[in-house]
């Protein structure tokens, strides 16, 4: 049995073959440093521009208000460390939500070992974050307000505009962790009132290790990566002409098929969540069913180990996840699924699966089957199961 | 073939018996179970994971990674600092294998629809005529693993395969580097896991639920103080190094009494006892003892005990009494006895308990 399905295009995705094509050249025959002298490397320079511009165009920014970065965290750490201490002298106030990446949430803890006051506003039973909790949570001494585009477990897209409208009102730096919605949803920096957005190129089939930090002219951020001169003064290291230009590629391509991919993946989600709730009791999708990713799909199963349900799942061909790829090394439970509500031994049960444009229906059937029967196989092993099943013979 | 489940610690002993068991044929899957994460987000198995996975690669056999960290703090890290707090010294090891390892190596090997879990402990599993099954100490190692698991249940050592117990370390070094594993090299791990700098007392300090015992009086034998002592966590039957006392003489530890908060120093010859009484039994060639004959076998009072020939003589269902030929040096309470018959089989083991 040699089945191979992945439906875990949240964690990462395969890099297009357009985007790879677009890339090689940039390795052995191109290899030049944009930043030097000779006109060798002065045209890889001028290509880098030209993605700075497709990235750009893709948010409604200007191509100065691009920043290539290392990927989706290096981003996240610089918008919140890099506005903490620019504006320490106004404020060390942050607001941000308690279902936030780690990359956000570890990093405001670190800022509150250092003397910055963080919010961490909670978020309803299908994770949305209130706008008006958020106008609450303002104090004199806040500074910036960190809410991320759309959840990276359960999908759910927060109210941004509304939240940058809130936050421009009373002047403060607006911030959001766009990793799993940049090239997915329709994004626009000033419509939606955004300072500062984060993204990363390998969640659009793009390749990994490269991301961008977007700033709004005029905004103040300290520096994150001391040294050269690279990215406008403002981010040190090499410029990764092939990561930026395979990233530019993505992009391009995200955005030409983005109301397409949106339209075709949100038929296999719904059919997903349709069938899974349908054929396996006690299961339940988390999440909101209309705001939501178009290739996000993530459920509970009572009696049911994630862990377990992975290994199974594994077993028969299918690339799935329990809570976030970058948690799988933690055994507590998903931050997410505890902040929308979920007792501690049901958020430890969640299974998280995300589909691509090459997702198939028949793919979509195969899963539903695999995991009615794992499900099965693995509450038939649950003493907790058998009890709850013996319980409910007697009523 | 058959389908196995094989723990992997990510050292040399587990990749070779992952190794012998796919070169036997068998259908092999490891497995790493990480057991604990320290505050600092140190932990059992950061290193040891990449490892296992990298051997596991090596050899061709799939391999996952699962927690147990909740059963590993519930039945093994707790119990070990309280057992500290109370002036024993526990053998962490022997529960883990029973309530963390075994369990969830067989809980995992049934999940996955295989007959059978195994590991690179050099020992081997026998099962006699009796019927029942037991361990038995490796032909050749110095270090006898068939003490860590004399608590495993019937039902686990059926499922268990242990392909180690007729080799040297050596040997299977040698096997290792011939497979060209990674690990071949790779340094003996240290005794108790989770505290990586083998300094106990700072282990219980940090991680303690209840208030450590403070300082106390050093005391002889007839309860005249001699100092003072840094709590008595500090402390371990037999201990001579570290007591910050001069008396002229070799002075060793010779009873800690959490009661009092005091731990009695004697010379050496007060450390023997001819008697020793262990609970909390678990019996593997024979189903108990009998009451009236008793048993003549060898027990060792610790890990690197080399064994001393003694009789069983059962108390009552709960406790067995053991009677030396010779007097034994510090047995302490809290560690385990394992006794072994004349075959090197393991009839069972029990617990110290510190009564006379």
């Amino acid at each position: 049995m040699d089945k191979f399905i992945y439906m875990d295009n949240a964690a990462t995705t395969k890099v297009d073959p357009e985007v790879l094509e677009t890339m090689l050249p940039y390795f052995c025959e191109e290899y030049g440093n944009p930043s030097s002298a000779y006109s060798f490397s002065g045209k890889i320079a001028v290509k880098v521009g030209e993605a700075r511009e497709v990235i750009a165009n893709a948010i409604g920014a200007k191509k100065t208000e691009i920043y290539f970065t290392g990927g989706g965290s290096e981003s996240d750490n610089w918008a919140i460390k890099g506005v903490a201490d620019a504006l320490s002298k106004k404020g060390n106030h942050i607001i941000t939500t308690s279902i936030e990446h780690h990359a956000v949430l570890h990093t405001c803890e670190f800022l509150e070992k250092h003397g910055y006051e963080v919010t961490y506003l909670p978020v309803d039973d299908k994770g949305f974050v209130d706008p008006k909790a958020v106008e609450t949570a303002i104090k004199p001494t806040t500074i910036l307000i960190s809410v991320m585009f759309a959840n990276n477990e359960i999908g759910t897209v927060e109210p941004i505009a509304e939240i940058g409208k809130i936050a421009h009102e009373h002047g403060i730096l607006f911030h959001t962790d766009a990793v799993q919605a940049f090239g997915h949803l329709p994004i626009n920096v000033d419509e939606m009132n955004i300072d500062l957005l984060s993204s990363s190129a390998h969640k659009i089939n793009g390749p990994k290790g490269v991301g961008f930090l977007y700033v709004r002219t005029g905004v103040k951020l300290s520096n994150l990566i001391h040294g050269g001169a690279q990215e406008y003064n403002k981010r040190a290291g090499t410029t990764n002409a092939a990561g930026i230009l395979g990233f530019a590629k993505a992009t391009e391509l995200a955005v030409s098929e983005m109301d397409k991919v949106i339209s075709y993946e949100t038929s296999l989600r719904d059919r997903l969540i349709k069938k899974v709730l349908e054929e396996i009791p006690y299961s339940r999708v988390n999440g909101d069913l209309k705001k939501r990713l178009s290739n996000n799909a993530n459920f509970c199963f009572k009696f049911v180990e994630g862990e377990s349900l992975l290994i199974l799942l594994d077993q028969n061909g299918i690339c799935a996840s329990s809570g976030s790829a970058c948690t799988s090394g933690s055994l507590d439970p998903s931050h997410v699924l505890l902040a929308i509500g979920l007792p501690h031994e049901i958020a430890h049960g969640s299974v998280r699966l995300t589909l691509s444009k090459e997702t198939t229906e028949e793919d979509i059937d195969y899963v539903v089957e695999t995991l009615k029967k794992t499900v099965e196989r693995l509450r038939s092993m649950s003493p907790l199961y058998e009890d709850f099943v013996k319980k409910n013979e007697v009523k | 073939m058959a389908k196995v489940i094989v723990g992997m610690s990510g050292g040399v002993d587990s990749a070779v018996c992952a190794y012998l068991l796919k070169e036997q044929g068998y259908d092999v899957t490891g497995l790493t179970l990480r057991s604990w994460v320290s505050g600092d987000g140190q932990e059992s198995r950061c290193c040891e994971i990449d490892d296992a996975r990298a051997v596991c690669d090596k050899i061709g056999i799939p391999f996952y990674v699962v927690n147990c960290l909740e059963e590993f703090e519930k039945t093994v890290t707790d119990p070990f600092i309280d057992d500290y707090l109370k002036g024993r010294t526990p053998n962490p090891c022997v529960i883990c294998n029973r309530t963390v390892k075994w369990d969830r190596m067989l809980y995992n090997a049934k999940m996955m629809n295989a007959e059978y879990v195994a590991t690179g402990h050099y020992a081997s599993i026998v099962k006699l005529d009796n019927g029942r099954y037991t361990v038995k100490k490796a032909l050749h190692s110095e270090k006898d693993q068939a003490y860590m698991l004399y608590r495993l249940s019937q039902e686990q050592l059926a499922a268990t395969l242990m392909p180690l117990g007729t080799y040297t370390k050596a040997e299977v070094r040698d096997i290792a580097a011939k497979a060209g594993l990674p690990v071949a090299q790779k340094g003996d791990s240290q005794e108790i896991c989770f505290v990586v700098d083998g300094d106990y007392a700072g282990y219980i300090e940090r991680n303690a639920k209840t208030s450590v015992p403070p300082k106390g009086n050093f005391v002889d034998e007839d309860g005249k103080v001699l100092g003072t002592h840094g709590g008595i966590i500090h402390y371990t039957v037999g201990q001579r190094k570290g007591l910050g006392i001069a008396m002229g003489y070799p002075i060793f530890v010779k009873e800690i009494r959490p009661e009092t908060n005091e731990v009695v120093l004697a010379k050496d010859e007060a450390l023997y006892s001819k008697e020793i009484v262990c609970d909390d039994l678990n019996f593997l060639s024979v189903a108990d003892i009998d009451e009236a004959d008793g048993l003549e076998c060898s027990v060792k009072i610790r890990y690197r005990h080399g064994g001393q020939s003694a009789r069983l003589e059962k108390i009552d269902d709960k406790k067995i009494r053991v009677v030396f030929t010779d007097p034994v040096r510090a047995a302490t309470p809290g560690q385990s006895a394992v006794f072994y018959d004349s075959n090197g089989y393991v009839i069972g083991g029990g617990i110290i308990t510190g009564e006379k």
